[in-house]
């Protein structure tokens, strides 16, 4: 991803007329070519199309950020969370064109999201059948290539959104509006948990936003999520914090989130994303829910474990379905059934667990519920581990 | 059963300076006293007279479940001598340990415990009944419950320890008047990043450690023990564990745990007297705690390895994990089993040992040159209710200070070892193990107790 040359201030306002249409990173809209899909996008969320709905095959759109912020467009799947396509850094007045290739028909989603923070606005957009058969030969290093960006936008997706989230129950948990904070404790952390594993290779961010105090060593601070649980759900003598006390907790999460954030839309991140690092990623998400989730461990205060269940099925069945052309492509198809099969079994379970907007707590389960869960996460997990040789194979 | 004090070989244990009723906390049967005929001496008397004394029962003979065949030694390790049996013993088969709470608040019961026990294990160490007539009084019930009958020993060693619980309680108050005896080692052990210990497996007054070729051997011992010590200390809890992690001698094949790897490969040898002086016998202590040179400290941590998450691992993940191959045990720098691992180079297909493997945090070179004997098995208790195998390590491991020896090297592998995502410390003990009985007339612990 190119960044802007960023002009000096005084220079900005004759410098945006110069640089029109003769910068690498900066387009002129192109004529509009049959099929091209325009969209509007503002400030304020506006995310107007010319059409909602377009033949399967190659899609191309052209974005006009009429606003100052600069913005997104993104192309998901009916989930919301996995990302086929996308456009960052679209700058204000510019217009710019994204080509997108989605080969089958259905329901699908749209996002322009202003400021780059946030889940943005969706629209609904419907996929046809294709005008033109059209055979395109699977090149599998270009398939790889595309599984990297897709995950990499889907990663992008959820810490984008982590932000607002994690900065919304900061300031609850600051005031010390108990009620709202714990009703935005469970939902902010599910887009931390779909990304996990990625978070955890890097460096420190993992263990200072997430450990719970059992993994601590002697003389590690206490900090992050479960720092703020412990003192939304007191257990018996338990010394609450003090206003600074949450003040300095609810800073500390806020500002190692924003890391996550820059880190995860740097270059360093989006060169490091493999096919195997996808696989690997998909089955460190499985082994948190076995070793953890499954056991109420990870949410010892809140007991808000079906959440980060939820989410880290979530963002194992992406990090699959991200890698699905690949296993089709090398013979693997049966592979793609089971797995398929089996995350659509574990997702049953959850949500028969459901409870208003979210799920019921851990400690309401019976015993014979979290067995049943338990068994269907190792026959999920079982075959999954062999997803990243299916993927990574070179055919 | 009779006290009679006749030298003879026929002739069970006898004391005359501890008559069967002392020690006001004893129940059940007589029990033997103080080793008094079972002295250094005596052990040929003892074997020589198998046929008559034992009821035609040869200890040397193999063993009626056809475990290992008729050993050169009669499947007898030596109970008494300066160290404790059963540290630098060649690492049997299986084990099962237990932990007791003392229950009585009388210094005389611990002494005639200390007693009694010492007494058991030199029978039971040679393959010998506890009672002398084998149990057939039909009004007594028998003082030897007879499961070991007809076994061979199966190199049985039974080591005892002390726990710091033993010397002062949670609030440091001197329990029997041994607190000032303590020695500085024995201390509690910190909370190691991720532990998840359950109290109800952790801690204890005193440890046994049973461990032999046989498990009904090593079971009969504990259970032996157990009833001995009604009223005076019950079970706290105990460990039964099925296959060695390690090796003790080179003559020993390196075995696997239940990650399927090699697991003692660079462990301390019985053939290295000059390290184990080094790592693993106390040997400096001074006044109070001088009773303790020629013993050792036991630390045992019961791991808990999640197999399932293991298994699910490509095979290079968990070779990266551990540092070595898993089919040989070569380190990933090269070589064989017993080559030195290198950390600064990579191997002949390009892997370099990862710096937070568990080689590489365990080894010496991380740890100021700290080396441990290391003893565990592997266990497996059933499931944990969710489908899973409730399976993994018992860790034990002698060393000479577990502040310079052990915590250290646990403080860095529960920080940073790859493996750490795949193992729960669930249960965790720290022990002072006293110095073995030189001569006929002693009892494990009589230095701490007496002195």
């Amino acid at each position: 991803m190119k960044k802007t040359l960023l002009a000096p201030l005084g220079v900005l306002a004759v410098a945006a007329v110069a640089l029109t249409g003769c910068t690498d990173n900066t387009k002129v809209a192109s004529v509009s070519g049959p099929g091209t899909i325009t969209v509007k996008e503002a400030d304020n969320g506006d995310c107007t199309l010319s059409t909602a709905t377009a033949p399967a095959g190659q899609l191309t759109f052209s974005i006009t950020n009429s606003g100052s912020k600069t913005n997104e467009f993104e192309v998901l799947a009916a989930d919301g969370l996995r990302i086929l396509g996308e456009l960052e850094n679209i700058g204000a007045g510019t217009t710019r064109e994204l080509t997108v290739r989605v080969d089958t028909p259905g329901d699908y989603l749209v996002a322009c999201v202003p400021g780059q923070v946030g889940v943005g606005t969706r629209q609904n957009f419907t996929l046809t059948e294709p005008t033109t058969k059209e055979t395109v030969s699977a090149d599998r290093a270009q398939l790889q290539k595309d599984a990297v960006t897709q995950y990499v936008a889907y990663v992008k997706g959820q810490v984008q959104q982590l932000l607002p989230a994690t900065q919304e129950f900061a300031k609850a948990f600051e005031a010390g509006d108990v009620a709202k904070a714990k009703a935005l404790y469970p939902s902010a952390r599910a887009f931390y948990e779909r990304v996990e594993p990625m978070a955890e290779s890097f460096g420190n961010l993992d263990p200072q936003l997430d450990f719970r105090k059992a993994d601590l060593a002697a003389g590690q601070d206490f900090t992050g999520w479960h720092r703020a649980e412990e003192d939304l759900w007191p257990a018996k003598g338990y010394k609450a914090l003090d206003a600074a006390g949450r003040t300095k907790v609810a800073d500390f999460l806020t500002g190692k989130t924003q890391e996550l954030y820059d880190t995860v839309r740097g270059e360093k991140f989006s060169g490091q994303v493999t096919v195997e690092s996808i696989g690997q990623g998909a089955i460190g998400l499985m082994d948190e829910v076995a070793s953890g989730k499954i056991t109420g461990e990870e949410e010892i205060y809140s007991h808000t474990d079906l959440w980060d269940f939820a989410a880290n099925v979530d963002g194992a069945r992406v990090a699959f379905q991200t890698l699905e052309p690949l296993l089709k492509d090398s013979g693997d198809a049966e592979l793609a059934t089971t797995l398929t099969d089996r995350f659509a079994a574990v997702q049953t379970l959850l949500d028969e667990q459901k409870s208003g907007d979210g799920y019921r707590l851990y400690t309401e389960l019976s015993k014979e519920q979290v067995k049943a869960f338990s068994d269907a996460v190792n026959a999920l997990a079982e075959p999954l581990s062999t997803l990243t040789k299916a993927a990574a194979k070179t055919k | 059963m009779s006290g009679n004090q006749d030298g003879d070989a026929v002739t069970p244990l006898g004391d005359s300076s501890v008559p069967d009723d002392a020690g006001s906390g004893s129940t059940g049967p007589g029990r033997r006293g103080v080793l008094g005929a079972l002295g250094a001496g005596a052990v040929g008397l003892v074997a020589g007279a198998a046929g008559g004394f034992l009821g035609g029962r040869s200890s040397a003979a193999p063993s009626d479940s056809g475990s290992a065949p008729a050993a050169a030694d009669g499947g007898i390790v030596e109970f008494l001598g300066e160290h404790q049996a059963g540290i630098a013993t060649p690492v049997q088969d299986r084990m099962h340990l237990a932990a007791f709470d003392v229950t009585s608040t009388r210094r005389d019961d611990l002494v005639s415990l200390m007693k009694d026990f010492s007494s058991a294990i030199g029978y039971m160490t040679r393959g010998i009944p506890i009672d002398s007539d084998a149990g057939s009084d039909p009004l007594s019930p028998p003082a030897d419950t007879g499961e070991a009958y007809g076994l061979s020993p199966g190199h049985l060693t039974v080591t005892v320890g002390f726990g710091r619980s033993l010397f002062v309680d949670a609030h440091g108050k001197d329990r029997f008047g041994l607190a000032s005896k303590m020695p500085e080692g024995l201390i509690e052990l910190p909370h190691f990043a991720g532990d998840m210990l359950e109290e109800a497996r952790s801690g204890g007054d005193l440890v046994v450690q049973a461990c032999a070729d046989d498990p009904q051997v090593a079971v009969h011992a504990i259970r032996n023990l157990s009833r001995i010590a009604f009223g005076r200390a019950s079970v706290r809890w105990s460990q039964i564990g099925f296959g060695r992690t390690a090796s003790t001698s080179t003559a020993q094949a390196t075995p696997r745990n239940l990650f399927g790897f090699k697991d003692g490969t660079a462990n301390l040898k019985a053939e290295d007297p000059q390290l184990l002086e080094e790592h693993v016998w106390i040997a400096d202590q001074k006044g109070d705690t001088a009773w303790a040179n020629g013993g050792s400290y036991l630390v045992a941590r019961r791991i808990r390895m999640l197999i399932e998450t293991w298994d699910r691992q490509n095979l290079g993940e968990q070779e990266k994990v551990v540092g070595r191959d898993k089919k040989q045990g070569a380190p990933l720098s090269g070589g064989t089993e017993f080559t030195a691992p290198d950390f600064s180079r990579a191997g002949p297909d390009g892997r370099k040992i990862d710096a937070d493997s568990h080689v590489a945090l365990a080894h010496p070179s991380r740890n100021k040159g700290a080396q441990m004997l290391r003893r565990g098995y592997n266990y497996a208790d059933g499931t944990d209710g969710l489908g899973r195998l409730d399976a993994g390590l018992f860790f034990i491991a002698y060393v000479t200070d577990p502040r310079t020896h052990y915590v250290p090297m646990q403080t860095a592998i529960s920080g940073h070892d790859l493996m750490q995502e795949y193992v729960r410390h669930t249960g965790s003990g720290l022990f002072v193990v006293p110095p073995g009985i030189n001569a006929a007339g002693g009892y494990l612990g009589q230095g701490l107790l007496e002195g």
